[in-house]
This record gives C-alpha cells, sequence and structure tokens, in this order.
C-alpha cells in the first residue's frame, strides 16, 4: 500500500484531495453542494492556464517569477486597448492578449538564452520592470467595471453545455498541454532538456530554441490568464494579482512537477491546482481566517520538496537493477 | 581578479556620474545633511545585502530575507506586548532572525534541497505567519530606545550635535567593514569563495561544505533580524507587509556589485559601492518625484543590465587576443 503511494504520487495526491474534500464537506455539508464545487473549479481554472505554463518552464530547470507581473501587465494592456477600440471582438482581443504576453515571455527567453543567464534572476528583474510598466501604461489609474470593454467581461461568462467559459478553457489547455507533451516531439524535447542537459544536446536538441519556446509558452499562458482574470473581475490596476506567482509555483510543486527539471506530469499539476482550491475554498467555510492562505501554501511547498527530495533520491540512486532481480 | 577591479573602476566611475548629474541638475541634491538622511532609505537593506554576498559567493540565495525582516518584527511586537524591555525586544529580534534563516539553512544541507526553491516555500511560510498573527493590524507604541536606534544620529549619540550621521548607516559601516574582512582577510573568507567556485572539490578539499553554508545562513538570518529591528525603530510600527520586495533590492546590490550570481567571485568592497550607487541613484529619483512603483521598474531592468555588462565586456575581451593575455583570464 504504501509502495503503490510512493510509487503513484498522482494517486496518492487524487486521494488526498478528495479526502480533505469529504472532510471538509462532513464539517459544513455546504462545501460539497454543487453551487459551491462549480466556484471551486471556477477560482481554479486561471490557475490550471497558469500552473501549465509554470510546469513548462520547470521542466527545464527554470522558473519563471514574473507571470502575475506578466498576467497583469497583459491585462492592463488588453483593458487599455479594449478601451481605446471598442470595435473588436473577443477573438480578436484573445489573440493579442496571447501576442503580448508571448512577447514579455519571450523577453524573458531571450535574456536567458542570448546570455547564459540564471532564469530566477532574470524572471526576479522582469517581475519588478513589468510590474512597474502597468503603472506606466495606466499612469497609475484604476479600469474599473465600466472602463472594460464588454467582450473582456463576457469572455469568462460564456456557458457551453452548463459549465462557464472559464472552465472550459482551463480544460481547453489542460488536452492541449497533454498532447503537446506526450505526442509532439517539442514537448518530449523539452522534457529531455530538463532531464539530463549535455545528452539533450548531444543528441542534437536545439536547446537555445527549445528554451526561446518554452518561455514564450509561459508568457502566453500567462497572457491569456490576465484578459480572463480582468475579465473575470472586472478591474485592472498596477497591484492586480500581486504576489500570484508564488501560489502558481506552489501548485506545480504539490503537483510533483521537480524544480530541479524533467519531472511532472500534467494530470499532476492538475491535482496541485485543485489541491490548492479546495483549501481556498475550504478555509472560509470551516470559519478559518484566509490569512491563513499563504502560510498553508508555504508549509505545503517545503514539505512536498522534502518529500519530492527523497523519492528522486531514491529512484536515482540505482542505475542499473541488482543481479537477480528484475524491474 | 582583475575583471572584479576592473568592475570596481566601472562602479566609482559610476557613482561619479550620478552625483555629478543629479548635482548637476536637482537642487539640494548636493547637500551633506540631505545625503546623509538619505542613508535612511536604503541602510537596511544594505545590512542584508552584505551577508546575501556571501551567501551568494558561496553558490547559493536566499529569497526569504524580507519575509523574515516582517516576521521578526512581528515576534518583536509580540516581545513588546509581553512586558520586553529595549535590549531584550533586540535581542529577541536577533534571535527570530537567526531562528529563520536557521530554518533555510537546515532544510537547505540536511534534505540537499536547491535553496531557491527551500527560500521560496519559507518566504512563503514566514509572511504567511506574520498575516495569521496580525492579519490587517498592526503594533505599534515601540520603546523609546528602539526609535532612537531607528532614527537617531550619532552625534547626538556621543554630545556632537554637528555630526548628523545616521546610527543605522554607522551600523552598516562597521558591518561592512566585518563582512569584508571575514571575506577578503581569513581563511573563512577563501573556502566561501571555494565552495561556490566548486563544492565538490571543496568537500573533498576538507572544507566542511554543509557547515559553512548553513552558518552562512544563520548569518543573513540574524542580519534579516538586525535590519528588522531598525526598520520597526525607525517606522515605529509592525505590519504584515513591511519590507515587500526587499529580497529584489538586496538581490540587486549584490549582482549590480559584481558578485558573479552562480557563485564563486565577487567582492565585497564592489558590492559597498553598488550599494551606495543604487543609494544615491533612488534618492535623487526620489528628489525628482519619481513614484516607488516606476523606481523599482528601474531597479529591476539595472539588476539586468548589471549582469549583462560583465558578460559583454568578457566576450568584447575573448574577441580581442592583445587584451586577453594581458589580463591572463
Amino acid at each position: 500500500m504504501k509502495n503503490f503511494f510512493l510509487r503513484n504520487r498522482e494517486a496518492a495526491l487524487a486521494v488526498i484531495v478528495a479526502a480533505m474534500a469529504l472532510l471538509v464537506g462532513l464539517r459544513a455539508p455546504v462545501f460539497l453542494t454543487g453551487g459551491n464545487l462549480l466556484d471551486v473549479l471556477n477560482d481554479s481554472s486561471i490557475l490550471v492556464i497558469l500552473v501549465m505554463g509554470q510546469m513548462v518552464v520547470l521542466l527545464t530547470k527554470g522558473i519563471d517569477l514574473s507571470v502575475a507581473s506578466n498576467l497583469a501587465l497583459t491585462g492592463m494592456f488588453c483593458a487599455v486597448v479594449g478601451k481605446a477600440y471598442p470595435a473588436l471582438n473577443a477573438v480578436e482581443l484573445v489573440l493579442i492578449a496571447l501576442a503580448f504576453g508571448t512577447l514579455l515571455g519571450a523577453v524573458n527567453g531571450a535574456l536567458i538564452t542570448a546570455f547564459d543567464l540564471p532564469p530566477i534572476v532574470v524572471t526576479l528583474g522582469t517581475m519588478s520592470a513589468y510590474r512597474g510598466a502597468i503603472f506606466v501604461l495606466s499612469k497609475g489609474a484604476w479600469m474599473n467595471d465600466q472602463d472594460i470593454h464588454l467582450a473582456i467581461k463576457a469572455l469568462p461568462r460564456y456557458v457551453f453545455f452548463g459549465l462557464p467559459g472559464l472552465v472550459w478553457y482551463a480544460v481547453i489547455t489542460l488536452l492541449l498541454c497533454w498532447w503537446f507533451f506526450r505526442y509532439r516531439r517539442t514537448g518530449r524535447e523539452m522534457y529531455a532538456l530538463g532531464g539530463n542537459l549535455s545528452a539533450a544536446a548531444y543528441i542534437g536538441i536545439p536547446i537555445k530554441r527549445r528554451l526561446m519556446q518554452v518561455y514564450a509558452m509561459s508568457g502566453a499562458l500567462a497572457g491569456l490568464a490576465g484578459l480572463l482574470w480582468v475579465g473575470r473581475y472586472s478591474i485592472a490596476f498596477t497591484e492586480l494579482a500581486a504576489g500570484y506567482e508564488m501560489t502558481v509555483i506552489a501548485a506545480c510543486v504539490i503537483g510533483g512537477v521537480s524544480t530541479a527539471g524533467g519531472i511532472g506530469s500534467v494530470m499532476g499539476a492538475l491535482l496541485g491546482v485543485l489541491f490548492t482550491g479546495v483549501i481556498n475554498g475550504a478555509l472560509p467555510v470551516i470559519h478559518v481566517s484566509p490569512f491563513w492562505q499563504q502560510a498553508i501554501s508555504g508549509a505545503v511547498i517545503l514539505i512536498a520538496v522534502v518529500v519530492n527530495a527523497r523519492s528522486e533520491r531514491r529512484a536515482g540512486k540505482q542505475i542499473l537493477p541488482p543481479k537477480g532481480a528484475q524491474a | 581578479m582583475k575583471a572584479t577591479r576592473t568592475w570596481e573602476i566601472i562602479l566609482v566611475l559610476l557613482l561619479l556620474v550620478v552625483i555629478g548629474g543629479f548635482g548637476a541638475t536637482t537642487q539640494g541634491f548636493l547637500d551633506f545633511y540631505n545625503l546623509s538622511d538619505s542613508t535612511f532609505n536604503y541602510s537596511e537593506k544594505a545590512l542584508i545585502a552584505l551577508p546575501m554576498a556571501l551567501v551568494i559567493i558561496a553558490g547559493d540565495i536566499d529569497i526569504s530575507v524580507a519575509a523574515t525582516v516582517a516576521l521578526t518584527s512581528v515576534v518583536m511586537g509580540l516581545a513588546k506586548n509581553a512586558g520586553a524591555g529595549p535590549l531584550m525586544i533586540v535581542l529577541v529580534g536577533l534571535g527570530a532572525g537567526a531562528l529563520c534563516g536557521a530554518l533555510n539553512g537546515v532544510l537547505i544541507t540536511r534534505f540537499a534541497l536547491p535553496s531557491i526553491v527551500v527560500t521560496i516555500g519559507t518566504l512563503s511560510l514566514y509572511r504567511g505567519i506574520a498575516l495569521v498573527i496580525l492579519g490587517d493590524g498592526a503594533i505599534t507604541g515601540y520603546p523609546q530606545a528602539l526609535s532612537t536606534l531607528g532614527n537617531g544620529y550619532i552625534g547626538d549619540l556621543i554630545g556632537m550635535p554637528s555630526l548628523q550621521i545616521p546610527i543605522e548607516f554607522m551600523i552598516f559601516i562597521v558591518a561592512a567593514v566585518i563582512f569584508g574582512i571575514i571575506l577578503h582577510k581569513t581563511v573563512w573568507g577563501r573556502r566561501i569563495y571555494a565552495i561556490g567556485a566548486n563544492p565538490i572539490a571543496s568537500r573533498f578539499s576538507g572544507i566542511p561544505v554543509n557547515r559553512y553554508r548553513l552558518v552562512l545562513f544563520i548569518v543573513i538570518g540574524a542580519m534579516a533580524g538586525l535590519a528588522s529591528v531598525l526598520l520597526t525603530g525607525r517606522i515605529g510600527s509592525t505590519r504584515p507587509n513591511i519590507a515587500m520586495g526587499w529580497e529584489l533590492d538586496a538581490i540587486t546590490m549584490v549582482i549590480l556589485g559584481g558578485v558573479n550570481i552562480n557563485g564563486g567571485s565577487g567582492s565585497l568592497p564592489g558590492v559597498v559601492l553598488a550599494i551606495f550607487v543604487l543609494g544615491m541613484f533612488t534618492f535623487g529619483l526620489q528628489m525628482e518625484n519619481v513614484p516607488g512603483i516606476v523606481m523599482s521598474m528601474i531597479l529591476g531592468g539595472l539588476m539586468i543590465v548589471s549582469m549583462i555588462v560583465p558578460i559583454l565586456i568578457r566576450a568584447h575581451r575573448a574577441r580581442a587576443p592583445k587584451l586577453a593575455t594581458s589580463t591572463g583570464a
């Protein structure tokens, strides 16, 4: 039993998430009602999109701390553009968000690949730079409900087959990422990059181009998340989603994406998001101060990395199976 | 070694440009009392940048320093509410900071975890605990002695009122000298470079690598505690969101000071020069009424540029063979 869970982190995590939801449901039955669960899903959807972007960066041994600033800057950019050009439709706005986010991500990628700089420091720098750019762009003013383009506000609220658009965008992102990482050569190469960089170089993977794509992808998803965020809460301001990058990284780490690169799955990352979503949705229901959120996610990150480090070390120690034993 | 000295010369020139530029354009910039008071804005961050330089040279990084400052301040507030005197509050602050650093160090060395990930986790944890304890409240009413420590001048302390140098700044200068001597004049310092350059070779040559790293994390925690004592005394209150984003400022000071982010090289005089360049630059922008968020944008960009420039210089040298032989890199 114990071995099964150690080997199947995803199964273990799924059981933990379900158990948590049930326990909270016992204390407060309202938590398990359809409406509340839909709220949890809705709240988790933007996080899912961001987590997919962060996961691909973490797979290559990098990190992207600028996602929350990118989200806020793209969100503000779309709000400003939407206000200036009311004729734009939803598809055009999504394309603008994707393009602008990709551009911001590509700046990270270019700095990291052209000068061989550590991703953590580059994205720490662009995190402030992009955040400040929001202030410059908006001159410090808030974009309120009446300033925001109707199409942006409608985007997360379209209902298809009984589920809000926001949830569908997350589902589509998940499916695309799952397919990309499993069946596309480029996706497989991104795993190889983080698993063993020298080996990846020797077998002819274009490392710099892949890294550029990784950061551009993270940027594009952050940009999309920014548009959806502004639409959902119909507001854009300088401090929007400040510090959210920590929640994103926490969800990845909880979901078993290794910061040492090469390890992580779409399913695991999704469970990490659901774990975060259940905790955040449960705290107010069981009357625990929301101020606990940050402390809990910090503690969970630490526990998750310690557990990951132990299981990874066990797996990596022995390359060849011992004599007589077959895997 | 020579490359770092070149970088220090660039920093001196940069400092002269900043002083000359703002001195010529901004009225009141080149005033002794103004410049002396401007040190209040960066002395506390600078106190964190000093041990941060050592941590980065040893090949690690600590992103939890600002959260440590906040948590330490909350702990001091609780100590004050429990009736502790000024000296006790200071000791509690230093101790709480050292404990935060020790937790980082133990997790990093015992479990062989990357310092980035651990300190991202403890960043959330420390800031989160501060939030849980205080919520959206604040602690005020610190004793006068603490306020004097944060706001006072050295001249008033020794009975020479004309010597208007902040006590904070003197503490920073003393700390800079101590850290400089440790890094450049002792065996410990040489070993910190060795650990950053190659931890495995260092271990094989008999350096207790993990013990050094643990001590460095305790030291940076204690220095964050000291910064928290001064900050709490200076503003006279504790809120859970104080010192937000200071980790970036401290790391920027270190990187601009010419310390290699991958460890193994850098110098303390360089870091001190960078602290002055950034401090005066920020002060000048403040006098020109540039908003804080724009300032942090400029600093973020500056940090990236200061990493790129040495790489470009090195690439240029490698292309010019005459220069390459003379530096003997």
